[in-house]
């Protein structure tokens, strides 16, 4: 019995610097959000994120630094961080999950789901999106599209503004992976 | 059987940390080891307080144009309807080279007055990896009255219609609500009424905004002048102000003992008495457009 408990506790101890081969690390990500509304369409992109992925567990996580984000209309991004994101109180976005329902050695683009913890705006919601992922030898892509709803994260769209905006946006993340070892 | 119960309890609270120790591993790959340095955005809401600047100044490609409107005075009475039967405007029209630098020039109805000014920010109040702990613009700005004499014989040369404002502004935003300014100043006349008065003016502008909700703000401004005029009627200008922010716009209903709107004349030319009940009620109202659009992050 001691035997038993004495490898598992190595393993617990040790398995993470074993699983280390397997995880990969963005090298380039391409974040945009996308309002349609009738008055103005609303449009940010944002190259900053970053993403860790863990081939064996499906473990993923990324985070995205508000204030990165570029609007083609400097007062909006202004205040985009001042009103709406409070990027000096929260500055980062974060996602922690689990991707599943892929072939680990396909290495083709599939189908897969990612089900996890989003943070926006210092709240947390448990969500699930649907994406797609390719996997090769040392590298890796990810990508999904997929819808938030402001009222969730409690970013509140005053009545009388003059930029209409939607009360759901579009989301795209997409992310490239290199190997780590 | 008490044994295994033992190592199943074992086994799972030892899974959910190898659980929860990988995901931390994952964050710990992402998360930055330095502190970034940020710069702190919005000390105030527009690029005027009430009359006088703030340290603000619009993104690259902005064209922020400024209506200023000002009433008579609150305490002429029902038969003036309480100021509003007079009224002075202010068009102005400034435009951001950079997100330091900007460009404006206005033309306002009191003393049919021209002006022009440049304003550069040259100090940005930081935070995180270098902490600097405020933001400062410099500002000058020149106006022509372009009035015709009371005598339509005599000649007034351009040079004698002009006068000059300099201005060093020091803001801090100390939270999200409070931002406070203080503004070393000197306006200069080319030519005064009297070989008494001086020309050049000293004063010490203090102003601040504190926002009472996300978009609505109160602001205040006075100017204290070292060595004023006192030959003429003329008080250190003081003006209160409320201020509605709703995306594009800003509208600021400011109550002020001046009804002048450029900086050379309200800072040494104001007539009236605040405690008095010599105010003006009016109002600015700024429009931004913007006419160089930001590039995007290219797609891949």
């Amino acid at each position: 019995m001691k035997f038993v408990c004495a490898i598992y506790v190595f393993i617990t101890l040790f398995a993470p610097s074993i699983l280390l081969a397997q995880k990969y690390i963005s090298n380039s990500s391409y974040i945009r959000f996308y309002s349609e509304a009738p008055v103005e369409n609303i449009e940010a992109t944002n190259d900053a994120g970053k993403s860790a992925f863990n081939l064996s567990t499906g473990e993923v996580v990324f985070s995205i630094p508000i204030k990165s984000f570029t609007f083609e209309k400097s007062l909006m991004q202004e205040h985009f961080n001042e009103n709406y994101l409070e990027s000096d109180k929260y500055p980062n976005a974060k996602f922690v999950g689990k991707i599943h329902g892929f072939e680990s050695t396909l290495d083709t683009w599939q189908e897969a789901k990612a089900e996890g913890k989003m943070t926006i705006h210092g709240i947390e919601q448990d969500v699930t999106y649907e994406g797609r992922i390719k996997i090769d030898q040392n590298s890796m892509e990810m990508e999904a599209i997929f819808p938030i709803q402001l009222e969730d994260y409690k970013i509140k769209i005053p009545k009388v503004v003059f930029y209409n905006i939607a009360e759901i946006v579009e989301v795209t993340v997409k992310f490239t992976y290199e190997k780590i070892n | 059987m008490k044994k295994s119960i033992k190592l199943l309890l074992i086994l799972i609270v030892s899974f959910g940390f190898l659980n929860a120790q990988a995901q931390e591993e994952l964050l710990g790959l992402i998360e930055d080891s330095e502190e970034k340095t940020e710069q702190i955005e919005s000390t105030f809401n527009g690029t005027r307080i009430i009359n006088g600047h703030s340290v603000e100044t619009r993104g690259a490609g902005t064209l922020d144009v400024i209506f200023m409107h000002r009433f008579g005075r609150l305490n002429s009475g029902s038969y003036n309807l309480w100021g509003l039967d007079d009224a002075w405007i202010r068009l102005g029209a400034e435009y951001a080279l950079s997100d330091d630098f900007t460009v404006g020039v206005g033309r306002s109805s009191f003393e049919k007055t021209y002006d022009g000014f440049l304003k550069y920010k040259f100090l940005h109040q930081t935070k995180g990896n270098k902490n600097f702990p405020f933001t400062s613009t410099a500002l000058a700005t020149m106006a022509i009255n372009t009035l015709k004499p009371t005598d339509p014989d005599q000649e007034i040369q351009f040079s004698s219609r002009v006068s000059y404002t300099y201005q060093i502004l020091i803001a801090r935003k100390f939270n999200r609500s409070l931002s406070l300014q203080i503004a070393p100043t000197l306006v200069h006349h080319n030519i005064v009424d009297t070989p008494m008065e001086n020309n050049d003016i000293f004063s010490v502008g203090f102003s601040g905004r504190h926002k009472v909700s996300k978009r609505m703000a109160v602001t205040f401004e006075y100017y204290y002048q070292v060595n004023n005029n006192t030959e003429k009627n003329n008080y250190n200008p003081l003006g209160l102000g409320l201020e509605i922010e709703t995306g594009g716009h800003v509208f600021q209903l400011v109550f002020a003992n001046s009804q002048a709107m450029t900086d050379t004349s309200f800072i040494t030319e104001s007539s009236g008495d605040f405690f008095d009940g010599d105010i003006h009620f009016g109002f600015n109202i700024s429009r931004v457009f913007q006419l160089k659009k930001n590039q995007p992050t290219k797609k891949w």
